[in-house]
């Protein structure tokens, strides 16, 4: 049918390989088969997990396969892409056809055709056939896309029908899934997935691929003004929000707190809430006890700057902070590393473990040092992404909903009413046809029959 | 009363329409299958204001939102809809024979949601990935086709039956009293043109919600491939239907698999590491 006239052997075959629903069936269920395996096996993960999962040989085979990212695998590529030339031309095969019937100016129709059909109603009308068909006239010309009266024998036939164009519904759907694998395509290929992480307070405008690992940089900067994780009493989150400044060339240009489900776009490129994690605290207040007096003082510490100890007994430097500290071989946990210079002494070195505030005692000074509290510090990861493939598979998803209600619920119904004289009035036959749910359509037949029957002259 | 308890009598209500139904069919009792579907309205209205109270709950706890966010709630609303598809179809048809396999269905979801150790029934929090407008569109599409699929596997169940034994010619009395073979298959394929649709708005409302949650609309998580395997099953019935002739048997044994995959799709993924970890048992 819609064959180039040229083709020659070898082209008409693949031309008719590919416009077969035997393809469309196998490779369905081929994909469906397949991607079983992305399910059970687990994907894009380190070779080593793998090794210790299926041992080596059993990895290697499977990493030959491609199975351990196999949506992106060749393989599996090229199942979408015989996909999609089995629809275009599946498409294009039947699309002449069908265009036919639905653009035309004068829609054949055969009486003999309808005769046929047990799908019928008949009633007697009282009215005689002339004014019978000056009221059916308007009445389908309203009703129905199309319809026209011919005489017949002595009476005459109406010829309407509506929903010609539904016949395209199947094609909308199939242009709806190209437009889903171009809009994946352009995505793939113009587009980035990233992610980043930044800590508060800090400046960034580069994020890592998740794809090549490799680096890109962004043509902005993102800052994390702030990072807030709230729990719920059970002690699930409820919010994680990241307060972030937009930047161009130093100059803060859009300021915006991100939640999960509400990310910031700039320019194309948006920006998600992915996860968050904690940093090394920075700044502590530290507690200062004299031995003798009892008297307590507080004082705010940074990492890297000295402060004076109170009562000017000398100076204090916090070196570092560390998670996991130990003394003498015994885990502390969290700990604060510095230097201690009393007035008069060299800098001995001090180790001031968060959990335990008494812990300094032991080093026998006349000050008693603890931290007393800290600033926790977060970092916020952010996913951060650029599809200029989206508006098409947008766009493909509306369509495709479109299409397959077109498609499964509307049908283009043919409908032919023959009236013959009889004494002083006329027996009206209404019979139809639908090109789907045809189940449904005696009852359509029968409905329209009453309605005639019942209509005003 | 909480909803919890209207639900768990709902549960039972269910199972008296479901043994209702079969003893209408085993013992040719049609005012049993009329009082089953009373029943069934009985169960459908109960199940209706359990979800209502539920939601009216969770705002009085201060954390309202709509009863749609983990596998209690999903399975509650999957037998709210499988009952009221029934319902509809019934009423069409005049046939209650159609409950046998239905209001079975209907009771077992309830059993597991209500009975199952596994399946809390606490309302909880929304976690911060699940607040979203999307939420309450992804479930509702996802189940009403989940549901269509279901009746459709009862359908088919019922046309092996009744092609089983007019193959076997020996003109069984229980299969004699299901619905003719040429209704029972265009009832399943029906079914299955809606909930094909509904599984499609389904993936595409899940799609354009992890859009905007996680920044990619499909990442292949085990969820989102197995809703499309479900969808590739789907897609090879119609197309075989319409464009091979399939007709009957085959297409009923396809409309099992898809079942089967929807089943997979629900629960099964559940087992295996991804995204969706909301809608697992605990």
């Amino acid at each position: 049918m819609g064959q180039p006239a040229d083709a020659n052997g070898p082209l008409k075959s693949i031309w008719s390989f590919f416009a077969s629903v035997k393809l469309t069936v196998v490779l369905l269920l081929t994909l469906a088969a397949t991607s079983v395996f992305g399910t059970l096996i687990p994907q894009m993960g380190s070779p080593d997990r793998y090794v210790a999962i299926y041992g080596a040989f059993t990895y290697r085979l499977f990493a030959l396969l491609d199975l351990f990212d196999m949506y992106h695998s060749w393989w599996f590529e090229l199942l979408l892409l015989l996909l999609a030339a089995n629809i275009v031309i599946c498409s294009v095969d039947r699309l002449s056809s069908v265009w036919k019937i639905v653009f035309v100016k004068k829609p054949r129709f055969k009486l003999s055709q309808f005769q046929k059909l047990s799908t019928r109603a008949q009633f007697a009308a009282k009215q005689d056939a002339d004014r019978l068909k000056s009221a059916y006239g308007p009445y389908f010309a309203k009703h129905f896309h199309y319809s026209r009266i011919e005489p017949h024998e002595k009476g005459f036939c109406v010829f309407a029908e509506k929903g010609r164009w539904t016949r395209l519904g199947v094609y909308i759907v199939h242009l709806s899934v190209i437009l889903l694998l171009i809009g994946g395509l352009v995505g793939s290929l113009l587009g980035f997935d990233g992610f980043v992480n930044v800590g508060e307070g800090v400046t960034v405008d580069r994020i890592r691929l998740r794809s090549s690992k490799g680096i890109q940089p962004l043509d902005f900067a993102i800052r994390c003004d702030d990072f807030t994780v709230t729990f719920y009493k059970s002690g699930a989150p409820k919010e994680y929000r990241s307060t972030l400044t937009i930047l161009e060339k130093g100059r803060p240009v859009m300021k915006k707190d991100i939640l999960v489900n509400h990310p910031l776009n700039y320019r194309g490129i948006n920006i998600y809430q992915a996860s968050y994690g904690t940093l090394a605290p920075q700044k502590f207040q530290l507690r200062f006890q004299d031995k003798a007096s009892k008297m307590v003082f507080k004082k705010q510490a940074v990492i890297g700057r000295t402060i004076e100890l109170p009562e000017s007994r000398g100076s204090l430097l916090i070196t570092k902070y560390s998670a996991t500290a130990s003394f003498r071989g015994h885990a502390i946990g969290e700990a604060l590393v510095g230097r201690l210079t009393l007035k008069g002494h060299a800098p001995q070195p001090i180790l001031l473990p968060l959990r335990f505030p008494s812990f300094d005692k032991m080093r026998g000074g006349a000050m008693v040092i603890a931290v007393d509290s800290y600033d926790p510090r977060y970092y916020t990861g952010l996913q951060v992404t650029r599809d200029p493939g989206v508006p098409i598979v947008y766009a493909g998803f509306i369509i495709i909903i479109a299409g397959c209600f077109i498609t499964f619920f509307l049908s283009h119904q043919r409908i032919c009413v023959q009236v013959i004289p009889k004494g002083k009035g006329a027996v009206v036959t209404v019979m139809g046809t639908s090109n789907k749910n045809k189940i449904g359509m005696p009852q359509k037949v029968s409905q329209l029959a009453k309605k005639l029957a019942k209509l005003k002259l | 009363m909480t909803s919890s308890s209207i639900l768990s009598i709902v549960t039972f209500i269910y199972g008296l329409a479901a043994f209702l139904y079969l003893a209408a069919w085993v013992f040719k009792k049609p005012p049993a299958g009329q009082t089953a579907v009373w029943v069934s309205l009985a169960g459908l209205a109960g199940n209706l204001a359990g979800i209502a109270l539920r939601w009216r709950e969770s705002y009085q706890m201060g954390i309202g939102h709509a009863p749609l966010s983990n596998l209690y709630e999903s399975l509650i609303f999957f037998a709210c809809v499988l009952t009221l598809i029934y319902l509809v179809i019934d009423r069409r048809t005049g046939s209650h024979v159609i409950g046998v396999f239905t209001a079975p269905l209907a009771f077992l979801a309830m059993a597991y949601a209500s009975l199952s150790p596994q399946v809390s029934n606490r309302i909880e929090p929304l976690i911060p990935a699940l607040k979203s407008n999307w939420l309450i569109a992804h479930v509702i599409t996802c189940f009403i086709g989940y549901s269509a699929f279901a009746v459709a596997f009862g359908l088919s169940i019922m046309y092996l039956i009744k092609n089983r034994e007019a193959a076997a010619a020996q003109g069984g009395v229980l299969a004699a009293r299901l619905p003719e073979t040429a209704v029972l298959d265009e009832l399943t394929h029906r079914m299955i043109l809606f909930g094909f649709l509904f599984l499609t708005a389904g993936i595409i409302t899940g799609a354009v919600w992890a859009n905007s949650a996680w920044g990619k609309y499909w990442s292949w998580d085990p969820k989102e491939t197995w809703s499309l395997i479900t969808w590739f099953i789907y897609a090879t019935l119609l197309h075989a239907r319409l464009m091979r002739g399939w007709h009957g048997k085959r297409i009923a044994v396809l409309s099992l698999i898809g079942f089967t995959a929807v089943l997979f799709t629900y629960f099964g993924v559940n087992l295996l590491p991804g995204l969706h970890s909301y809608g697992a048992p605990g």
